[in-house]
């Protein structure tokens, strides 16, 4: 792990300085995958392509730090070794491709509020879901379901593994304007996509990744 | 207080039940008269060793002597504690942790026993002491063992329940509460139906040998409310420590799930 300290709220790294706002990653790796190295300022999506087991799931998940790893990550400057681990995952949120739910109840994980009826208009999902069963919706319904119970927290940074794979080409246009709303209101995003068309429509800063590191330069 | 002794007759009575049982299980083609023969010599040798080894212990009431025989059955102990789990640790922190709660628990309530309820002279007189801790550590360890196989099997299934909390914030502790808890649940519910059951549908053991040995039935149910006691408490504080332990070694300071502490 790198040497951090903190001084005076700077925070500097022996890998180099990071970004003051917006996050950081710096010497990141595991057995499988990197060193990554890259930003991604506020309001900024950078879209991650590459074949299935090149490591992108592996990347985000060390981001998030759910998994081990060396190196850091930083957000507005801060390390994330330096903070309570829940305290970093709240504001930097991963979002797998299969969500996973502790209850059959959607409304265990989120209340019946008008920021949730709001959210839930934009992705297109009828009112009925907040009272089904998990286990009876659609792929497509959990995944929306789970975007908005992570832009509930107004995460710093969303770090989104296929969250379209599910849904069909209108749903998907109005996952992505939700996208762009919290881009708007400062979140980076991390996205991992198959689709090129919606690599094209998101991406400010693009990476392609091939057996656990990136290739190529950023675009 | 005369006990109703056994004489070599009665054996070979018991012996001739298992032969009918085992001819009952050729008759009936259910292919369980090795097992049953396997288990009833077992059980038979298994018993007189025990008998002789607590006859000779019981004439020399040495404390070291005591303490061989209670680290005996402290071991076999962790072992049993251990063996039957399907999702496993690997095997220094499975037997470790399994071990520690069981002796925990067990000594806890021994020790509370032995030094106010019964108060043998001395007190760790091994007439006392070692079928005491017997009779608590069977059951802790029944509790500890049930309480970590639920929590195993819980957490490696619900791997994404468990980091869908983590990844909205969540402390390891939060995301992994309710799990132990079931657990512990789980773990106590056959002391709960054995208490719920006791002198109502079933005579308890303790108590059925103390009549038998010639006690006064009132003195008996008093001695195995107290008992009783002992085992719940021993149970609740082994099955605690066993899913709490179990918890934290699947996951780790930076409150991450590490199912990689599975043994595979």
């Amino acid at each position: 792990m790198d040497p951090v300290s903190v001084i005076e709220g700077r925070s500097v790294s022996s890998s180099g300085d990071v970004l003051s706002r917006g996050l950081s990653v710096r010497a990141l790796r595991n057995a499988h995958a990197g060193p990554f190295a890259f930003d991604v300022p506020p309001g900024t999506c950078l879209v991650i392509t590459g074949t299935s087991g090149a490591g992108k799931s592996v990347l985000l998940r060390m981001v998030a730090d759910l998994d081990p790893h060396q190196g850091d990550v930083a957000l507005d400057g801060c390390f994330c070794s330096a903070m309570p681990a829940h305290r970093w995952r709240r504001q930097v949120v991963y979002l797998p491709a299969e969500p996973g739910w502790w209850s059959d109840s959607v409304l265990d994980h989120m209340p019946d509020d008008a920021l949730t009826r709001d959210l839930m208009a934009q992705a297109g999902l009828r009112a009925g879901v907040l009272n089904d069963p998990v286990h009876r919706l659609s792929t497509g319904e959990r995944q929306r379901l789970a975007l908005i119970r992570a832009l509930r927290l107004a995460p710093r940074v969303l770090l989104m593994d296929e969250p379209c794979s599910a849904l069909d080409e209108g749903t998907t246009l109005m996952v992505e304007a939700m996208m762009r709303a919290a881009m708007a209101g400062g979140t980076a995003i991390v996205l991992v996509s198959h689709d090129p068309t919606q690599a094209m429509r998101m991406a400010d800063l693009r990476r392609e990744l091939v057996h656990g590191h990136f290739v190529g330069a950023a675009s | 207080m005369t006990p109703i002794l056994l004489n070599t007759g009665d054996l070979v009575l018991a012996g001739g039940l298992i032969v009918g049982c085992v001819v009952l299980s050729l008759v009936l083609s259910l292919g369980i008269h090795r097992t049953l023969i396997v288990a009833a010599v077992r059980m038979a040798v298994q018993l007189m060793l025990t008998g002789s080894v607590l006859l000779f212990v019981f004439g020399r009431s040495s404390i070291w002597l005591t303490l061989l025989v209670l680290a005996f059955m402290f071991s076999a102990a962790t072992f049993e504690v251990g063996s039957r789990q399907v999702a496993r640790l690997t095997p220094a922190w499975h037997f470790g942790i399994g071990g520690f709660s069981t002796a925990a628990g067990t000594i806890i309530v021994v020790l509370v026993g032995l030094l106010t309820a019964l108060q043998p002279h001395p007190w760790y007189q091994a007439r006392t002491a070692i079928p005491m801790t017997g009779l608590l550590l069977g059951n802790v360890m029944n509790a500890t063992s049930l309480s970590m196989n639920t929590l195993l099997s819980m957490i490696s299934r619900e791997r994404a329940a468990i980091e869908a909390r983590l990844i909205l914030g969540a402390t390891r502790a939060e995301a992994m509460n309710s799990l132990i808890r079931q657990s512990i649940r789980t773990a106590l519910i056959p002391t709960l139906n054995q208490m719920a059951a006791a002198g109502v549908i079933t005579l308890p053991g303790i108590m059925t040998g103390q009549i038998l040995a010639g006690m006064n039935p009132l003195e008996a149910s008093k001695y195995q409310i107290v008992l009783m006691s002992l085992i719940v408490s021993g149970n609740m504080i082994g099955a605690t420590l066993s899913a709490v332990l179990t918890a934290t070694r699947l996951s780790d300071a930076r409150g991450r799930l590490r199912l990689d502490h599975l043994s595979t």
